[in-house]
């Protein structure tokens, strides 16, 4: 990712020179990523072209309950997040990282070859920026570094997409994550569509992006089409479904383990892992070690993993986390609250994914009010002596 | 002459997701399931640089990989020894290999015992079942360096005697003049004289300044804290007790957020930690 | 040995460590030295619990004799604790043997003489079962410990 404090006014383009812009990408051998519409919902997929974008289709998010549904105009970006984040292409859902064949006394491992792919990741989203960076500082920012990840973020090109409208379940306002796209980009789109005007203000984040842009046909911004595009995002922020408040959120939640809450939405929970799966910023692994059938041939895989499972925390003589009360807990606790003491952020970017696609409608943000209206206030007593 | 040696810089340069291989030299049997696993770096010159506490992750060709903290001397560096209880996929396999076999490692990895911050204190290591393997290199640099250390305490739980694990050099420990050795074993079958019940016990006559001991502690969770609670009781400071912790664990380097507990990761900031630090969290339930 | 150096002994073992004076030359008064070979028998299960021990030296198991197994030891007393409370409790009989498995020397008091001193000072009574509640609960505590068999893994 590209990070640049760039002067450049902003300039404004329309769809025929968006599309050029695609064009422009794909001759520099980046391959395309973005919004696509597939089996009922908006997903990410590999593009070609604008028309490849789910045009004239919007979704309506709620707890438990996604659909997609026909706008009356030709917006190309008239939806916000669906169940994929980028997340696939940067820590992909299954990855090989070795392979390893014996020949008599010889063992010879063979690392994967580092990814070269360059790719363009068209229409992101404020949230999924921020999710990149979080996840970022996961896999490279601290003492080791994950190869895989590194190498995959390395050639990437961001045409980022400001809200101009927010989901039900969209919450980035109380994250500060969105719904403006602030940093993290290489150029960043508002789209504007007002009758017969259909035109996309392009802000400039790095030199890459002002080289792509240069390309194609613009026109320098214009201080209304500024305000529009400001109106357009403010817009965005004024339709959040939903609202977390953060407040000593950390200590709230390490200080409410034992708070019936947990006990409560363990109730309703089915421990099936999708919130996890949906989550941008969603971490877990595990691995598994395959053989062929000769046993000379071996490999490792990496996979997604939850914290909902069972076996995640199986040690010798049994699993930690027996109750799917304490896997729940473990989940919003660590996404929350322990998140800030491991990576110095948040692990929640707002995006609502884990709200939409929860099978039983459970919502965090719901859960966080929960636990804020019944603090159980007051930390773990110290060990005393002659206790 | 190979010059490969590990050291925590040099972790970071090379990828730590990919094994070296290291050779099998001897497995040697201490109770009916634990062994004891020798290894030489392949071309038989590597060097290995471990501190005490420390943990490599071991795979054993196509059958897996686990975490298994060392348990050698860290002044050998021609030889890491592992010792190992055979209860899973894995380790059952690598009871079985032999003397030439190949073992891929990862590693060394995970925080120390403090064995210097305990210079011109009082030691005492409390360790019940396999939790001796992860405290006997500690046991090891405080024998070497004796001197830098006041009095020296081990106090070691067992199930039954035949799970003693290393017996000999128990002996040859218990037969020195300036060590306090108790060993204690939770049952007593067959011809065993020494003592029975549980480890804590010891905690309350034993030699040491509360207030100047650093102490060690290593076995099950439910273990640990009672031998907490012993030395709290004592006036040993919580952040002068530190404690070995265990839990799942698949990538050893923080990437695969198995072994969180509660804001750390055991791999990377454990598995030894003050207890003043994990305190907070240490009593609280399946977390 | 004369009064005064019983009461000397008495007050370097833990047990009795901050004991009112006056106590201490009562249950000095009940005391005596005693001291055990390896493998001889302190007391016997089923025997009436007429002398409790506090140990000066040495290591003593506490076993139970099974039909199949013979003596199984549950627990060994070691230097500076205290050995037996079946004297404190009705009808005073011992409930495990107990076996010395190293030379051991005991200061032995007389139970009965402490009993019924007990029963007409309250606050001896009060002294004495604050000293011996928390050995109690702690052999419990002990033995719960082991029941739970620790160290064992299903595999």
């Amino acid at each position: 990712m590209n990070f640049c404090n760039s002067n450049h006014a902003s300039k404004v383009i329309d769809r025929q020179a968006l599309d050029n812009l695609f064009g422009v990408l794909r001759s520099q051998s980046y391959t395309l990523f973005g919004p696509k519409v597939s089996d009922q919902a908006i997903v990410y997929d590999e593009i070609q072209a604008t028309d490849d974008l789910p045009i004239g289709w919007t979704d309506e998010q709620d707890a438990g309950s996604y659909r997609l549904k026909k706008r009356d105009d030709q917006a190309l970006f008239g939806y916000v997040v669906g169940p994929h984040s980028l997340k696939k292409y940067l820590f992909p859902p299954a990855q090989r990282l070795w392979q390893v064949s014996r020949d008599g006394e010889q063992i010879k491992l063979s690392p994967e070859p580092e990814d070269v792919v360059k790719r363009a990741f068209i229409a992101i989203r404020s949230c999924e920026l921020h999710a990149m960076a979080i996840q970022a500082q996961v896999f490279t920012g601290g003492e080791f570094v994950d190869s895989t990840y590194d190498s995959r973020s390395r050639n990437t090109f961001t045409l980022a997409v400001n809200c101009g409208q927010a989901g039900n379940t969209c919450f980035c306002t109380s994250m500060n994550t969105g719904p403006e796209v602030t940093a993290g980009f290489d150029l960043a789109l508002t789209e504007i569509l007002d009758g017969a005007r259909h035109e996309f203000l392009v802000e400039i984040g790095t030199e890459l992006g002002a080289e792509v842009l240069n390309a194609v046909d613009f026109r320098d911004a214009e201080p209304e089409d500024q305000q529009t595009a400001k109106e357009i995002v403010n817009r965005a922020t004024g339709q959040m479904g939903r609202s977390v408040d953060t407040t000593d959120i950390k200590d709230l939640l390490t200080r409410n383990h034992g708070n019936t809450r947990w006990d409560e939405v363990a109730e309703r929970c089915l421990s099936c892992a999708n919130c996890t799966m949906v989550c941008p910023t969603c971490f877990c692994s595990t691995v598994e070690d395959v053989t062929d059938l000769s046993g000379d041939n071996a490999e490792r895989w990496r996979r997604w993993d939850s914290c909902f499972t069972m076996d995640f925390s199986y040690i010798a003589g049994g699993n930690v986390r027996t109750s799917t009360k304490s896997r729940y807990r473990q989940w919003m606790t660590h996404k929350l609250a322990t998140w800030h003491d491991q990576f110095g952020t948040s692990g929640c970017v707002g995006c609502g994914r884990c709200i939409t696609w929860c099978p039983v409608a459970i919502d965090i943000t719901e859960e966080v009010a929960a636990i804020r209206r019944t603090d159980v206030a007051g930390a773990t007593e110290p060990l005393k002596r002659g206790a | 002459m190979s010059t490969l040696e590990f050291t925590k810089e040099q972790m970071v340069l090379a990828d730590p997701m990919l094994p070296t291989w290291f050779r099998v030299q001897c497995v040697r049997r201490e109770t009916h399931d634990t062994f004891t696993l020798d290894l030489a770096c392949q071309d038989g010159g590597g060097r290995f640089s471990f501190a005490p506490g420390q943990f490599n992750m071991l795979y054993v060709f196509g059958v897996g990989e686990v975490p298994i903290s060392i348990s050698g001397d860290p002044a050998t560096k021609e030889i890491v020894v592992h010792t190992i209880r055979a209860v899973g996929a894995v380790t059952r396999a690598m009871r079985n290999l032999k003397r030439g076999d190949q073992v891929g490692v990862r590693g060394p990895f995970g925080s120390a015992w403090p064995v210097k911050e305990a210079v011109g204190r009082d030691i005492v290591i409390v360790t019940g079942g396999i939790g001796l393997a992860p405290l006997r290199p500690a046991f090891y640099h405080v024998l070497a360096h004796r001197n830098d250390y006041n009095r020296v305490v081990l106090l070691y739980g067992a199930r039954t005697r035949d799970d003693i694990l290393y017996r000999d050099e128990l002996k040859l420990w218990r037969g020195e003049l300036d060590l306090e050795v108790e060993v204690t074993v939770d049952s007593s079958v067959g011809r065993w004289r020494g003592n029975v019940g549980v480890v804590t016990k010891f905690i309350p006559r034993a030699e040491f300044d509360p207030g100047n001991t650093t102490a060690l502690i290593c076995g099950p969770e439910v273990m640990m804290r009672f031998t907490i609670q012993a030395l709290v009781d004592r006036g040993v400071e919580t952040r002068d007790i530190h404690v070995s912790m265990e839990r799942n664990m698949k990538c050893a380097v923080g990437f695969c957020g198995h072994c969180q507990y509660g804001s750390k990761f055991i791999c990377k900031d454990g598995p030894v930690f003050r207890f003043s630090e994990i305190e907070d969290i240490f009593g609280i339930r399946e977390l | 040995m004369n009064a005064a150096s019983m009461n000397a002994l008495l007050a370097e073992h833990p047990f009795f460590d901050g004991i009112p004076p006056q106590y201490l030359d009562l249950i000095a008064s009940a005391a005596s030295e005693a001291r055990y070979e390896r493998r001889e028998l302190i007391f016997h299960e089923g025997d009436e619990a007429s002398v409790f021990h506090v140990m000066r030296r040495g290591k003593v198991a506490i076993e139970i004799f099974t039909p199949d197994r013979g003596p199984v030891a549950i627990e060994t007393i070691n230097t500076g604790e205290v050995l037996g409370w079946s004297w404190l409790i009705e009808p005073h009989r011992w409930h495990f043997d107990a076996q010395a498995i190293e030379p051991t020397e005991v200061i032995a008091i007389d139970a009965g003489k402490i009993r019924e001193s007990m029963a007409a000072d309250s606050a001896l009574s009060n002294e004495l079962l604050r000293r011996f509640v928390p050995i109690i609960v702690g052999r419990l505590q002990a033995t719960r410990m082991q029941l739970l068999d620790l160290y064992h893994v299903d595999t």
